[in-house]
């Protein structure tokens, strides 16, 4: 009896196995070409892991609806493998490393955010495995001579960096010397705020203008006070935060209690944290940056221009009021890999990754052209200027509402 | 550094006023939040690494509530009800069964309940950062140079008022006679009929009701995410640590003493010294304690 079960349990055993087995997937089997991606679904960068799904599977959905990958004269269809990565490094890194040995994924896209895709990177270029990633935008991803890695997206000491030309166009057009400008800033102590930093640091360097505050902030900041303080009685003309969303709500609060008034304020993260909406008074006239604008003129044939990517989204998932750019740009990595393939005209992994690295592409999300470390240098980062809750496009210098005048 | 010494006493001593009543705000919740700690410490001789997470549930739970059209001052007597409620719940759940076991077992038990409780409200709520907007004033002086916002004014007031009135309840009534009869010798306690097991769940879910008071607070003058706990928890384990268990004046004292040092430290070197400063001031305090203690210490031969 025990004996027969014993026998049972191991054929049980063995059918299970060998029904995993066959069932993972080749990259590309039939006609269907399996991407994997790591994302978080859960955890704290649960909500952004969503936008970026979603751009993923929407950009997979109307390429398959539109007769999918042409390869080798016969047409395949896309289709992505996720794993949760809770949004934990060492987790992404398993479940890489298992999208490519058990699940036999030959191309991926990448995680959410800087951390989770340095965490992975190494991962794939191990296997020599192509990774799209459209969420990591830390400088130091593409200072570490990875072959496989590609970012649709602009690096982050791009960030706050047009704040500081914005400025200098300002002085300038009113007779006075850039280097007459005076600039405060307060960076999270983190990798990706200090990346914004060193950007910001290279272009006022560049103009001559004096930083008057340089603060760190504490990685659990939720109170900016003495920074903000010290802004009073220095009075600079540029004031720039950045420290993710809790940054730019603590920030939104505290400027708006403290009443600060500056020529120029910039700060990262304001979409994510709601402070057109939560803080009226104080985000009139701030600053913001972001990867894309839904007025961007530039299109491709598959999604049309921003404004049509923008609408086409809104109108598959209507719960969205205004569509992150974290969505945008990873509909936009997986156009990359579609137009990557139809060139390589291959499915060998080496051939798509030239043909990857040799990618130059308008799309509507901008641009697309990678430098020899895998990031787009072709596309800008843009700024938006909070008006009366909306946020409007600063394309010149003209655009700006200058200087800031919030009304407390 | 020498820029900020300057700034702060030459060219604009006024923003002094400003890092003083700053100061004089935060250290007001962090002498409630620590209040509470030393309350537990000191008469159930529990740790409780939960006690941010305590405060974070009690911003959340004004959070919600706000949802439902509740200005955030009114909400403090609810919030206040229900983390009382919960106090006694985990108490019964949790600390009852650790209490009589070493130290580490209640460490290692409120370690989790704060992992627990953080993954609860991420799920709950979700990662964002939230605030409450209090709709109150803010008002100005010396030309805009010192702004005091109203929230932060009734935070304080309130944060006053309700540590009165615990003093004057473990002074004069029943049950505080009880608590301070059971911290002092719980079996001595016990031989006067004294219910110590009723006492100590009382005692956890005053400090579980004062956190969410806190947490009131909090949520109306700062902002808050699931995983913010852990700042209220540091700074309370060393305002306690630094004033000692039984003294209950000296742990207030302790609380807006850490608060001025932050911001001033925070101001002269610079806002990522902050938490570096609470961690500071408790090994200065317990180095001078060690030589204070070491000088009247008598070794038998």
């Amino acid at each position: 009896m025990l004996k027969n079960f014993k026998i049972t349990t191991a054929m049980i055993f063995a059918l299970v196995v060998a029904g995993f087995s066959s069932s993972a997937s080749a990259g590309v089997e039939g006609d269907t070409i399996t991407l994997g991606s790591a994302i978080s679904l859960s955890g704290k960068y649960s909500t952004n892991g969503l936008h970026t799904q979603r751009g993923y599977d929407f950009a997979v959905d109307r390429i398959n609806s539109r007769g999918g990958v042409t390869v080798g004269g016969k047409s395949y269809k896309l289709a992505i493998k996720y794993y949760d990565d809770e949004s934990t490094p060492a987790r992404a890194a398993q479940l890489v490393e298992r999208l490519i040995q058990q699940d036999g994924v030959e191309f991926m896209l990448g995680p959410y955010g800087s951390g989770l895709t340095k965490a992975v990177a190494p991962v794939s270029e191990k296997f020599g495995v192509p990774m799209v990633e459209a969420e990591g935008a830390s400088r130091s991803l593409f200072t570490q001579g990875y072959k496989y890695l590609f970012a649709v997206l602009s690096t982050s000491e791009q960030y706050l960096a047009p704040a500081i030309e914005l400025a200098a166009a300002k002085a300038k057009a009113a007779g006075k010397d850039p280097s007459s400008v005076r600039v405060a800033m307060a960076f999270e102590n983190d990798p990706f705020s200090l990346d914004v930093r060193a950007g910001v640091v290279d272009a006022a360097n560049k103009y001559g203008m004096k930083i008057v505050i340089d603060d760190k902030l504490p990685a659990d900041l939720s109170d900016m006070s003495t920074t903000l303080t010290k802004t009073k009685a220095l009075k600079p003309d540029v004031l720039i935060i950045s420290g993710h969303s809790k940054g730019a709500a603590t920030a939104g609060r505290q400027i708006e209690e403290m009443r600060i008034q500056a020529d120029i304020v910039a700060i990262t993260h304001c979409e994510a944290a709601k402070v057109h909406t939560k803080f009226p008074n104080a985000s009139d006239g701030m600053l913001c940056p972001t990867q894309w604008v839904e007025s961007s003129p530039l299109k491709d044939g598959m999604f049309g221009n921003a404004a049509e990517w923008n609408a086409d989204f809104k109108a598959a998932h209507p719960s969205y009021t205004a569509v992150p750019y974290q969505t945008a740009q990873a509909s936009a990595a997986v156009l990359v890999y579609k137009e990557a393939f139809e060139a390589a005209n291959s499915f060998d992994q080496v051939k798509v990754r030239d043909a990857i690295a040799a990618t130059d592409m308008e799309t509507f999300y901008g641009n697309i052209k990678f430098s020899e470390a895998g990031n787009n240098i072709a596309k800008p980062m843009f700024m938006r200027q909070i008006s009366g809750g909306t946020y409007n496009a600063i394309i010149t210098a003209d655009d700006m509402v200058f200087p800031r005048k919030a009304s407390y | 550094m020498l820029d900020n010494l300057q700034l702060l006493f030459v060219w604009a001593p006024i923003i002094n006023v400003q890092i003083i009543l700053e100061g004089i705000f935060v250290g007001a919740i962090f002498a409630l939040v620590s209040y509470g700690l030393a309350l537990v410490w000191g008469v159930m001789n529990v740790k409780n690494l939960a006690q941010g997470d305590f405060v974070i549930m009690g911003a959340y739970l004004t959070f919600t509530l706000s949802k439902y059209g509740l200005h955030p001052i009114f909400s403090l007597p609810i919030v206040l009800v229900i983390m009382f409620g919960y106090g006694w719940l985990i108490y019964l759940l949790i600390i009852r069964r650790v209490i009589d076991n070493d130290m580490f077992v209640s460490l290692l038990a409120t370690f989790g309940l704060s992992l627990v409780m953080q993954q609860f409200m991420n799920v709950l709520y979700g990662p964002e950062v939230q605030i409450i907007d209090s709709k109150l004033p803010v008002y100005s002086m010396f030309d805009d140079f010192v702004t005091v916002p109203m929230a932060k004014i009734i935070s304080l007031i309130l944060a006053g008022t309700f540590a009165l009135i615990i003093v004057i309840f473990m002074k004069k009534s029943r049950m505080g006679q009880a608590i301070r009869a059971t911290s002092q010798d719980a079996r001595a306690a016990r031989v006067l009929g004294i219910n110590t097991d009723r006492v100590y769940a009382f005692t956890y879910a005053l400090n579980a009701a004062i956190c969410g008071v806190a947490g009131v607070l909090v949520s109306i003058i700062w902002i808050f995410q699931p995983f913010y706990g852990i700042q209220y928890s540091l700074r309370a384990f060393a305002i306690v640590t630094a004033a000692g268990l039984g003294n209950l004046p000296a742990v207030i004292g302790a609380g807006f003493g850490l608060g001025l040092i932050e911001k001033y430290t925070s101001m002269i070197l610079g806002t990522e010294y902050e938490i570096a400063a609470a961690v500071i001031m408790l090994l200065i305090v317990l180095i001078w304690r060690q030589i204070h203690l070491r000088r009247s210490r008598q070794v038998v031969r």
